[in-house]
Parts: C-alpha cells; sequence; structure tokens
C-alpha cells in the first residue's frame, strides 16, 4: 500500500515536481482566490479531492476509453466531480462559495486535472493514481495557504479571519495595511518570490537558457 | 450603442481576463516566449471566444435558468437545470472547438497551419470557460451584449499575452539571477505589467 514508491509519489509534487512553481499548471486559481486564507483553504481541499478522485476514476477506466475522444471522456468525469462540490460547498458553505465566484468552476479548466489524468492516470493503477492526485492537490494547496498567508497578514493584518495586527494595537502606534496586497498584482509577484525561494535553495530546478 | 462601447472598453482593459481575473495563465506563460506564436494563440482565444459565448448565453438563456423551458411546455416552468451549467458549458466548448478546427481546415488551411497546434488546446483554455462563466454572473438582457464581451475579452487577452511575447524576446539578453531566470522572473513581469494595468481601474467613457 505505502511502499517508498508510493511514498514518493505523494512527497514529490511537494517540492521538486510542485505542480505550480515547477510543472506551471494551475496557475490561474492560484493566483485569483488567495487575497484571504479561508476561501483559499476550500480552494485547496477542493482541488484535492477532484484530482484524487478523478485521477481514480478515469485510471479505473483506462483501458475502455477510445483514446480519440479521451479529452472529452476526462472533462465529463471532472466536470461531474465539480457539480458535485459546487453543490456541497453551496449546501454547507455559503459565503465562501460566493467569494470564490465562478474558480469552483473553473477547477474543471484546472491545468493540474487534466496534466496529472493525461500524465499519469491515463498508464497507472488506480491505486497508485489516487496517491498522486492526492500528492499534486496538496503540493497545489501549499502554495495557495503560504500565498494567501502573506497577502492576508500584509493586506489586511488578520490570518484566517483573526485580527492579529489589531490585537496587538499595532494600528494605534501608526501601523497601516499594505492596499496592494490585497490587489491582483501582488499575487504574481509573491509567486514569483517562491519560485525565487524555492530554486536557490533546491540547485537542481534552476533553467538554462 | 453607449452601453455596448462601455462593455467592451471595460472587458479589455479594466476587467482583462489576464490582470484582473489570472484567467487562462497556464498558456499564456507557457506559450508567450515568442510574439509570432503568441499572436497566432491571442487571435484562437478571440475566434473562439466570440463563437463559444453567445452560444453558450443563448443555452443559459433557453435552457438552463429557471422557467427557461416555457417554450417547450408550460408544465416546465419550475424546473430549474442551472446545476448542469459546467457541464453544458464545457461540452459546448470542447465541441465547438473541434468543429471549428474542421471547418478552418477545410476552408482555410493557410489559417489553420498558422493556428497549429493552439485550436485544440484552447478546449482547456481557462479563459473560454472563465468567459463563459462570467457571462452568466453578469447576466446580459441580449445576445449582442454577450459577444461585444465575448469579443473585448478576447483581444484583451491577445493584447496581454503580446505584450508578455514581446518583452520576454527583449528579456534574453538581461541578466537576470540565476535561481530566477525563466519562469520566477515571468511571473514579477506579469505583475508589474498588472500593476500597469490597474491605472485603468474606474475607467469609463
Amino acid at each position: 500500500m505505502f511502499s517508498s514508491k508510493n511514498l514518493k509519489l505523494l512527497t514529490n509534487p511537494l517540492n521538486l515536481e510542485n505542480p505550480i512553481t515547477v510543472q506551471v499548471l494551475g496557475i490561474c486559481s492560484a493566483l485569483a482566490v488567495t487575497v484571504k486564507m479561508k476561501p483559499a483553504f476550500v480552494m485547496a481541499l477542493s482541488v484535492i479531492i477532484v484530482t484524487a478522485f478523478s485521477n481514480l476514476i478515469i485510471s479505473t477506466l483506462r483501458k475502455s476509453i477510445p483514446v480519440r475522444i479521451r479529452i472529452i471522456v476526462q472533462l465529463v468525469v471532472v466536470a461531474s466531480l465539480v457539480i458535485i462540490v459546487d453543490q456541497v460547498l453551496k449546501a454547507f458553505v455559503y459565503d465562501v462559495s460566493k467569494q470564490l465566484s465562478v474558480f469552483v468552476g473553473l477547477i474543471i479548466t484546472n491545468c493540474i486535472l487534466m496534466g496529472r489524468l493525461e500524465a499519469f492516470a491515463m498508464a497507472n493503477k488506480p491505486w497508485e493514481s489516487f496517491i498522486d492526485g492526492i500528492g499534486n492537490g496538496i503540493g497545489y494547496g501549499w502554495i495557495l495557504i503560504a500565498v494567501s498567508f502573506v497577502r492576508e497578514f500584509l493586506g489586511s493584518g488578520s490570518v484566517f479571519g483573526f485580527p492579529v495586527m489589531e490585537k496587538i494595537g499595532a494600528y494605534s502606534i501608526g501601523y497601516v495595511n499594505n492596499g496592494l496586497m490585497i490587489m491582483p498584482p501582488a499575487a504574481l509577484i509573491i509567486v514569483g518570490v517562491i519560485i525565487w525561494i524555492q530554486r536557490s535553495r533546491t540547485k537542481s530546478l534552476i533553467e538554462k537558457e | 450603442m453607449e452601453n455596448h462601447i462601455n462593455l467592451f472598453v471595460s472587458s479589455v482593459f479594466v476587467n482583462n481576463m489576464v490582470f484582473a481575473y489570472f484567467l487562462g495563465m497556464c498558456s499564456y506563460l507557457a506559450v508567450s516566449k515568442t510574439v509570432k506564436t503568441a499572436v497566432g494563440l491571442g487571435a484562437a482565444v478571440i475566434f473562439v471566444m466570440i463563437i463559444t459565448i453567445p452560444v453558450n448565453y443563448l443555452l443559459e438563456k433557453y435552457l438552463l435558468v429557471e422557467g427557461a423551458l416555457t417554450w417547450i411546455s408550460p408544465k416546465l416552468a419550475e424546473l430549474d437545470l442551472s446545476f448542469l451549467s459546467f457541464i453544458m458549458f464545457i461540452a459546448v466548448i470542447a465541441a465547438i472547438v473541434q468543429l471549428v478546427e474542421m471547418i478552418v481546415e477545410r476552408f482555410s488551411p493557410s489559417l489553420y497551419n498558422s493556428l497549429g497546434i493552439f485550436l485544440p488546446l484552447i478546449a482547456v483554455n481557462c479563459a473560454i470557460l472563465g468567459g463563459a462563466l462570467f457571462m452568466q454572473q453578469k447576466e446580459f438582457s441580449t445576445v449582442w451584449e454577450s459577444a461585444t464581451f465575448a469579443l473585448g475579452s478576447g483581444i484583451g487577452w491577445a493584447i496581454a499575452i503580446i505584450a508578455l511575447a514581446a518583452l520576454r524576446e527583449k528579456m534574453k539578453y538581461s541578466n537576470v539571477p540565476a535561481p530566477l531566470r525563466g519562469l520566477g522572473i515571468t511571473f514579477i513581469l506579469v505583475g508589474l505589467m498588472a500593476m500597469a494595468f490597474m491605472g485603468f481601474m474606474g475607467f469609463k467613457i
């Protein structure tokens, strides 16, 4: 079940094969939902669930899917899973679902899904594919949480909705929130900096030109 | 008319698909190495957008929203199929992309060759599905409004990718720190471009 090969599938996407910073997949939603930590966390969880189960389903069906129409089969499986997630979010965390707006629907075209389905699930057994899906989902999720932590902390002075800066009295001595952090450009620059840090720690990832 | 111009300008600049909503980022970063390919992909996105968004608008209006099916029979007035919109939109997009590909191949081989592999890739470009979902959220009153929105969003996306490709071509000559080379500096570059585009905020005719 958890041989060292399978554990690798789980841990590699966290750093060496991170979907966002190395494979460049699923950037759109990673940038758009990271203003606050709560929607980012919900988004990360939804993506983990959808990648894991779509990988599992496609991998189970892989021998009976005709090659020519595989894209549309994959899209239908993913779209059905996303509809379930969307309905669950609307039922239990309506306010977060409103904040995420179109981005829940956009999980369908999240490149992580298509990328993993094409590159892994179509060629591997269901259990390995399931683990690969979870690993990639978490690799995507931790970047999301990291970016949203920086943006919420510096931009709104809170962590997970808890007003840290107000509680320690920073505003009364003249601290001001950085308004740029809640604007779209900040997300891009923070991801750029994360890539910079990661690549200076892991030299093998540096691109040659 | 004024309404349409406003919608067009706001979807090209103010609510730019790339800089305000980060849609279509994957292909945006992957295919922006040279200006020539960027122009090809930009044209393909505009093309597919103008077709898919109005079609999805009509589907939404006459099939999916609550009470939309009354044209079949008054008994269906209470049926609300809007939860099916994701699967409907993505199926329509995938089908239309396939169709457009075949039509272009048959009638204009030169255009087909210049768009090349970009056409099939567009089916999974989130800008297209994102456009359809924003169209659903904005609740346009006529199909023409949705077409204007589609044209504006497509052109906005094309401008963004062509500009980035031009900048990246120039960047080959600059001395970037090794760990930042390639992807890292591109992110920061897009961030700076997004800041510039923020200047359009609140802009109206």
